[in-house]
């Protein structure tokens, strides 16, 4: 492997990182599911040149279904919902944009601290592969806690999951029955996220997850 | 290092005498582009001229401090800039000052204009000094920030050894280096005034920075503001090329040929980029005043992230 070769895939594993926080910035609905897209191909392309590298053909395949299902079907699929859900207007988040800039800057350098100890053993490949792909999946995870919109949450599930193929893939290692499995399992998961979408919206009259928190505190309520 | 001075010298002079052609360019590349036919590219040099040769009206209750102003303001600019490596390294002045260095006379550029911006006591140039302290407190430490990358990257803070490095067989591709470049862009922007965050072209506007707090300068304190602003463009412009493009750059003790050649290749990267900044200008829209610090805050965000990475690939193997 030449330096420029390691260099790519450290430029498209850190791009990741980049666009997980272009994801966090964004605040109106198509703009973020845009980026999702954008995230999905950046990710396929990191993983197809992981399986160009390490001349793992089936690395191919997880790309393909990166590409295809995460950068095309779920993106328009989720553009639909949004127009017939009517919410394409804006999103509220619940801390503002600043503070979580900051929270995920400080979420990346946790997963530097807390990885590049543990994986000392490993090449320094694997290493900042594995920083990467960490950080990728906090910042998936403070997108899902700081969203209030049920659909953007969907979304940072969604860029969580990426990041969890970026670790499978720099990894070398995980069986392709397990990367199919779990790409058609974030498959099912979405199908579900989206038909709950439209029973909360049916029940609810929104998607703002807020409004469950009412409803538990009045079946308690109703309960005592 | 005796045979870096005619450089250093045709450097100083180079920078004044191309800023405003490139503020020229700049304007008639974004006319063309909105269908207009613009001004000829030399307009600049021509205002500068008429202002130069006009009467200076001072308001009554003016100090001193008005006066003086847009000297320091356009002496430190461009000291800085002829600190920026633009068509030969090996600088004998940069040795003695760095990137930091830079950064630090652009500061006290922008407090002698939101000093003078304060002094004469109008509401229009409070406003703008008040709103250019508000960007600074970003963009200035995310110019560090970018800064600190290059420097950690390259391992040191002189410009011509940062240039050199980049052209030399370790520089690589860098996502860090990619973050601190998208972050000097925002920051270039920022700095200058140019369009998501000020307008350049708009006078009496409720949303002008840079424009308001010069708003009471006339006759020759204006032309040296003005030229001042062309230079720091020029600045900003020459940083980026320096660092990131620096392929053709003549190096200290190199022929005359290489000279000449590295300074076409300037002029010709400036070209280029004063074309792909007024591309942007016209493809973009002028944002409200409170969501820049938003926009400056992403540069900082990168700056502090490339910063970050960087540890990431650099560490021990």
């Amino acid at each position: 492997m030449t330096p420029l070769d390691s260099d790519i895939a450290h430029l498209l594993a850190g791009s990741m990182v980049l666009v997980s926080f272009l994801l966090l910035y964004q605040d109106r609905m198509f703009a973020l599911l845009n980026f999702f897209a954008v995230h999905a191909c950046v990710l396929a392309f990191s993983v197809g040149w992981q399986a160009y590298l390490q001349r793992a053909p089936h690395l191919f395949i997880t790309a393909l279904i990166a590409l295809l299902f995460k950068g095309v079907i779920i993106p328009v699929a989720l553009h639909r919902i949004v127009v017939r859900l009517g919410i394409h207007r804006t999103i509220e988040a619940v801390v503002s944009t600043g503070p979580t800039m900051l929270i995920g800057i400080g979420l990346v350098a946790l997963s530097i601290v807390v990885m590049l100890p543990v994986t000392q053993t490993e090449g320094a490949f694997v290493r900042e592969d594995l920083a990467f792909a960490l950080s990728v999946v906090l910042l998936g995870f403070l997108m899902m806690i700081t969203r209030r919109n049920a659909v953007s949450q969907v979304i940072g599930f969604m860029s969580l999951e990426n990041g969890l193929v970026l670790a499978a893939s720099g990894a070398r290692g995980m069986p392709l029955v397990v990367e199919i499995s779990v790409g058609f399992s974030i498959l099912i998961a979405f199908l579900v996220v989206g038909i709950f979408l439209f029973r909360i919206r049916e029940r609810f009259d929104t998607v703002d997850l807020q409004a469950l928190d009412m409803s538990r505190g009045e079946s308690s309520g109703e309960a005592a | 290092m005796r045979s870096g001075w005619p450089t250093q010298l045709a450097q100083v002079i180079l920078v004044l005498a191309l800023a405003p052609l490139l503020t020229g360019v700049t304007r008639k590349v974004r006319a063309r582009l909105l269908r207009r036919r613009g001004a000829s590219v030399l307009q600049p040099y021509r205002d500068l001229l008429k202002l130069i040769r006009k009467e200076v009206v001072v308001a009554e209750n003016a100090s001193w401090l008005f006066r003086a102003a847009p000297y320091v303001i356009f002496a430190t600019t461009w000291v800085a800039a002829a600190l920026v490596p633009t068509f030969a390294t090996g600088l004998p002045l940069g040795a003695a000052a760095d990137l930091i260095v830079i950064v630090a006379l652009l500061g006290t550029a922008r407090f002698m204009l939101a000093l003078a911006g304060l002094d004469v006591g109008t509401s229009f140039g409070g406003i703008g000094s008040s709103r250019e302290m508000m960007f600074a407190t970003l963009a200035e430490p995310a110019m560090l920030m970018a800064v600190f990358t290059l420097s950690l990257f390259a391992g040191s803070t002189e410009l011509s050894s940062i240039s050199a490095f980049m052209l030399g067989p370790r520089a690589g591709l860098s996502i860090s280096l990619a973050l601190a470049l998208v972050a000097l862009i925002i920051v270039a922007i920022g700095e200058n005034a140019r369009i998501p965050v000020d307008n350049p072209a708009t006078h009496l506007e409720l949303t002008m920075v840079h424009e308001a707090m010069i708003l009471e300068y006339s006759g020759r304190h204006l032309a040296v503001i003005e030229a001042a602003a062309f230079v720091k463009l020029l600045l900003y412009l020459s940083l980026i090329a320096c660092v990131f493009v620096p392929w053709g750059t003549a190096v200290a003790g190199a022929g005359l040929f290489r000279y000449a050649l590295g300074l076409g290749l300037y002029v010709g990267k400036l070209a280029l980029l004063g074309f792909l900044l007024s591309v942007f200008e016209t493809a973009i829209a002028k944002m409200r005043v409170f969501r820049v610090p938003d926009f400056l805050g992403v540069a900082l965000m990168l700056g502090l992230l490339g910063t970050m990475l960087l540890f990431v690939s650099r560490a021990p193997h």
